[in-house]
């Protein structure tokens, strides 16, 4: 990161932001992971 | 009854007394601690050091400590960068500086913090920060863990590896002895050219701020120490930047207790919490057992009621067929019968 | 020599008898060494490296690797998951040799082994050392106890063992607790050096990580475990044991896979709380990401593959790397990525003599581990109290 932060506030507010839109992420990605995971007994399952 | 003057206005002295020391057993406690009031320090003025070595000398002789390889005139030993050692509280470095003619010196000991990182990890309180200001350490309760060692930031206590029986820690102790008498540390008293000065904390940060006030072209504008980890006990002012002589800018200045005292107090929230979070998920996933459980038992009853309705419904059917063949049997007979009888009438 | 002898002989000197053998002699001479010349003598131990493999493998990767027992004895008692059941037995045994041998260790590395028992008395409690101290000795009680049916079958003592099967329910709860703080205080005893730490593992997060990483190496140590005592000790393993295998071995790799995920993206996160992107493209960065992607994404990748396709050999091999990966993650915060600005010339390697010593603990740990579970009901339920769990 170029930017330097003057205060705990800034530094704080960036990682933060950062943060939130990792743990979107990682909700999303954790339940299509877990889909996958799970994956080839539903797909069994759905065979006729 | 009837009480005296006397004794009334004594218990009405007595409750209002009572009232103030009540309330200050009461009271909270602070939450900012700023340390012992009036607890020493010392003050180390690098820009007058000059490398003579004569504090690691009387810092040997005071503490005992064995004879060095090199005696402490041979100033060739600060070629090398050294640090303090099993056998070496205190060492004083030369520092060769871009841009300075002289080289600069300068002394290297415990900069006995005001929030201590080794008596924070110590699990056995080898360490104490005392009211003068000395962190002193108790060998005899030490179980030589050397987690002191990995905590502290300025990488001063140092191990007697090789003794095998009751090996120390070894570090500065800024001679708590001696200052507990009122004499001065061994290293300060020895210094001939008053680059340590000895006195209150407060005080020594007043000097120092003094100094760089009046001298601002000999001295870099900080104390360090006087922030550094929360601050600490020994004090220093330079002529150049501290990073250049050794001493590291990025330590912070959250005292170390407060680095682990948010995880520490997860501790008793996990002993409270955990309990009642395993016991509830055993309670539902036995729940869900006995439900399951439950399923089976009704299905199966369901099934065999069933069969049995079937059954029974299977055996009255079977039972009127049964009667109505016998009916029709009975029938056939008595028209037999009468067939028979007719036969005979003519 | 007679036949009888000579056979004798012949079956002693087994090909692992004759190097646990040696292994185990040649520690000995290097404990002599060690208790009657000092620490010095031994380790390449220094002023700036006060900490070595004692600590950084034998206490740090013992106690994670030891966390298969209350990661079972939790999924069989707790969450219900009675297919498991078989498991439970040896992952509690693994656990308790290895917090065992973590005491034994202790032992070797601290300077004064004798006081050991002093922080319960002087109670150092700021110390996350103190609570390791304090869960570790009442860990330690809580497996022997959890495993105590097991001897107690063996010996017939039936009233005793009926007396130590009741207690399993409370054991499971408060193993589940002290290994949650243990775990996680291990972790928490390097927040005290962030100066000395590299920022790409130095977080606050440290005890949460240490915590989640243990419980997949619990789930994969139990998958390793198994797959070498079926080949070594099937002969020792009833039915039930066999059958459930499969099972063991699907199920905790499905788990493992799991918690994998959900641990890589608390260590992205935990990037992100330091802003640290930027040092990911350092060589020490460089080598935090083979850990994070190498250990931790693609074994939760491969996990999930295996489970999916009802691979039981992409699982085990699966379970190897993952442990790998704990023992990277383990020596990284204590020796790699630990004082990680000092010179080259003044970072620590082991001796020979620490490694040797290492190798010893874990030798006589798999040889009591043979010992026990060659005749006690370890791998198969005893004939007088079968289904009495």
């Amino acid at each position: 990161m170029e930017t330097i932060f003057y205060t705990y506030q800034d530094f704080y507010t960036h990682t933060k932001g950062v943060s939130y839109l990792l743990m979107i992420a990682a909700l999303i990605g954790i339940a299509l992971f877990w889909n996958f995971l799970t994956g080839k007994d539903d797909e069994k399952k759905k065979k006729p | 009854m009837s009480i005296s003057r006397r004794k009334f206005l004594g218990w009405i002295g007595a409750a209002g007394i009572g009232s103030t020391v009540g309330k200050s057993a009461l009271a909270s406690g602070n939450k900012h601690f700023e340390g012992y009031p009036g607890s020493f320090g010392v003050l180390h003025d690098i820009s007058r050091c000059v490398g003579c070595r004569s504090c690691e000398a009387a810092c040997n002789k005071v503490n005992d400590l064995p004879v060095p390889d090199k005696a402490f005139t041979d100033i060739s030993v600060l070629d090398e960068k050294r640090r303090t050692t099993s056998k070496a509280y205190t060492v004083v470095n030369r520092y060769d500086v871009a841009g300075k003619k002289e080289p600069v010196f300068r002394k290297n000991q415990c900069n006995h913090c005001l929030e201590p990182a080794c008596a924070s990890v110590c699990f056995v309180r080898a360490f104490k920060k005392t009211p003068t200001g000395a962190v002193t350490y108790d060998p005899n309760v030490c179980v030589g863990c050397r987690y002191c060692m990995i905590a502290c930031p300025f990488e001063i206590p140092a191990y007697e590896y090789n003794k095998a029986l009751e090996p120390r820690v070894m570090k500065c102790t800024m001679c708590y002895p001696r200052i507990s008498k009122g004499q001065l540390p061994g290293c300060v008293e020895a210094c001939p050219v008053e680059a340590l000065t000895f006195g209150k904390r407060e005080d020594l940060l007043m000097i120092a701020r003094e100094r760089i006030r009046k001298y601002p072209d000999r001295y870099i504008n900080h104390i360090y120490g006087e922030t550094e980890m929360g601050g600490t006990n020994w004090l220093y002012i330079s002529g150049v930047a501290f990073s250049d002589i050794g001493m590291r800018e990025d330590l912070g200045v959250t005292p170390a207790p407060e680095l682990t005292s948010g995880a520490l107090a997860a501790v008793p929230v996990v002993a409270g919490l955990w309990p009642v979070l395993l016991m509830g998920i055993y309670a539902i996933s036995k729940r869900k057992e006995s439900i399951s459980q439950q399923e089976i038992e009704d299905a199966v009853r369901a099934v065999s009621d069933k069969a049995d309705s079937e059954l029974a419904q299977a055996l009255a059917k079977a039972r009127k067929e049964q009667e109505a063949a016998v009916r029709k049997e009975v029938r056939k007979a008595l028209e037999e019968a009468a067939r028979s009888r007719d036969k005979e009438d003519i | 020599m007679s036949d009888k002898a000579a056979n004798d002989a012949k079956t002693w000197f087994t090909p692992f008898n004759v190097i646990s053998g040696t292994i185990i002699i040649i520690g000995i001479v290097i404990t002599i060494l060690r208790f009657t010349r000092g620490l010095g003598a031994v380790t390449n131990l220094s002023d700036n490296n006060p900490w070595g493999i004692w600590i950084g493998f034998d206490l740090l990767v013992g106690v994670a690797l030891a966390a298969g027992g209350y990661v079972t004895s939790a999924a069989v008692y707790i969450f219900g998951m009675k297919k498991y059941h078989s498991a439970v037995r040896p992952a509690v045994l693994t656990g308790f040799l290895g917090y065992a041998l973590v005491v034994v260790a202790l032992n070797y590395d601290v300077g004064i082994p004798w006081r050991l028992p002093y922080p319960f008395i002087y109670q150092g409690t700021t110390s996350f050392l103190f609570e390791v101290a304090a869960c570790v000795a009442l860990y330690l009680t809580v497996l022997f106890l959890e495993f105590m049916p097991a001897p107690l079958e063996w010996l017939g003592l039936k009233k005793v063992r009926e007396l130590a099967v009741k207690l399993t329910m409370v054991l499971t709860v408060l193993g589940v607790i002290i290994s949650t703080l243990h775990q996680s205080s291990l972790g928490a005893i390097f927040l005290i050096a962030p100066s000395k730490l590299h920022p790409l593992w130095y977080s606050p997060y440290l005890p949460t990580f240490f915590f989640i990483s243990s419980i997949i190496a619990g789930l994969s140590m139990v998958i390793f475990e198994s797959t070498l005592s079926h080949h070594y000790f099937a002969d020792k393993m009833d039915e039930v044991h066999i059958k459930e295998n499969e099972g063991v071995t699907l199920g905790f790799g499905k788990a493992a896979s799991l918690v994998l995920a959900g641990y890589f993206m608390i260590k992205i996160i935990g990037i992100a709380g330091g802003n640290n992107w930027n040092l990911l493209g350092t060589s020490y960065g460089l080598w935090f990401l083979v850990e994070l992607l190498g250990f931790v994404a693609l074994p939760s990748f491969l996990y999930a593959v295996g489970v999916r396709n009802k691979d039981l050999t992409l699982i085990k091999w699966t379970a190897v790397w993952t442990v790998l990966g704990v023992v990277i993650n383990r020596l990284n915060v204590s020796l790699i990525a630990f004082n990680w600005q000092l010179p080259s010339s003044q970072r620590y390697f082991p001796s020979w003599m620490e490694i040797a010593i290492s190798v010893f603990v874990v030798t006589v740990g798999i040889v009591v581990f043979r010992f026990i579970v060659t005749r006690m009901p370890v791998f198969y339920e005893h004939p007088d109290y079968k289904d009495k769990h």
